[in-house]
């Protein structure tokens, strides 16, 4: 059988593949995309906790993790196009107003 | 044999990551992102949680992406994306990715291959995970429902014309 090892290695390269992709990317929608990358590697590390010890609260937070990123996704794609119709762009360089 | 799965899934879901920070259309980005949650899925049923892989399977492949699908098309840059001016920026954000994971793994290396799998399995049917869900888990349930009424009605009033009648 697989060690649970390997998954948490795999979860941690995930977060931090989602991380360089938060920041290399520049459109707010891609940026939001990575978040949700993040999210993933959260689930798969709760996931290979719950078989490591062999409990099934871990899938049952996972449950929560889902909704909650369907919820986060419909409020923050609402934001974007809200951004869009103000700014006529969803360039995270270019919504620069707060920057002084 | 599930080394091979094991490996071949987690390289699928590597490289839809991957494929998403390299490729610079929108749309790509949101297909690359299905196929590495697909191949997430069967890393969720390798592990003995088969009916998080379905609804990992319905809701973000099915549901979230799809919306990020609809946004992508309501928005349609014509133009694409210029290329960025400062373009040291993607070189620097690699480096600091990489020293996070070195970050992550390092305090752990001692400890990490510990955790050897179990040879039980887990109770995970779906009628065992509704009666937890339903019992222990009663108030977070209810309060998650509050949390999706919020966002209905908050999506709903942020995106509502002001003026219009």
């Amino acid at each position: 059988m697989i060690p649970i090892s390997y998954y948490l290695v795999l979860s941690g390269m995930l977060f931090a593949l989602g991380i360089v992709a938060f920041f290399v990317k520049k459109d707010l929608i891609t940026m939001f995309m990575s978040i949700e990358i993040l999210l993933n590697s959260a689930n798969l590390a709760f996931i290979a906790f719950s078989k490591n010890y062999l409990s099934v609260h871990g899938q049952i937070i996972v449950f929560f993790i889902i909704t909650l990123a369907a919820a986060e996704a419909s409020l923050g794609l609402a934001i974007i196009l809200l951004i869009f119709r103000q700014r006529r762009t969803i360039k995270s360089e270019e919504i620069s107003l707060m920057k002084g | 044999m599930s080394y091979f799965i094991f490996f071949l899934l987690s390289l699928m879901a590597i490289g839809g990551v991957l494929g998403m920070i390299i490729s610079k259309n929108q749309a790509h980005n949101a297909l690359f992102l299905v196929f590495s949650f697909a191949s997430l899925g069967g890393l969720y049923a390798l592990l003995d949680a088969p009916f998080i892989a379905v609804i990992q399977i319905i809701i973000y492949a099915g549901a979230i992406i799809v919306l990020f699908l609809f946004v992508i098309m309501i928005i349609n840059l014509k133009k694409g994306i210029p290329p960025e001016r400062k373009r040291w920026i993607p070189y620097l954000a690699i480096f600091l990715g990489v020293i996070f994971f070195v970050q992550i793994a390092y305090p752990l290396v001692s400890s990490l291959f510990f955790f050897k799998q179990p040879s039980g399995r887990v109770e995970s049917s779906p009628s065992n995970l509704g009666f937890i869900l339903f019992s222990k888990y009663l108030y977070p349930f209810e309060i998650t429902s509050l949390l999706i009424i919020t966002a209905l009605i908050g999506a709903i009033i942020l995106l509502k014309r002001r003026g219009s009648k």
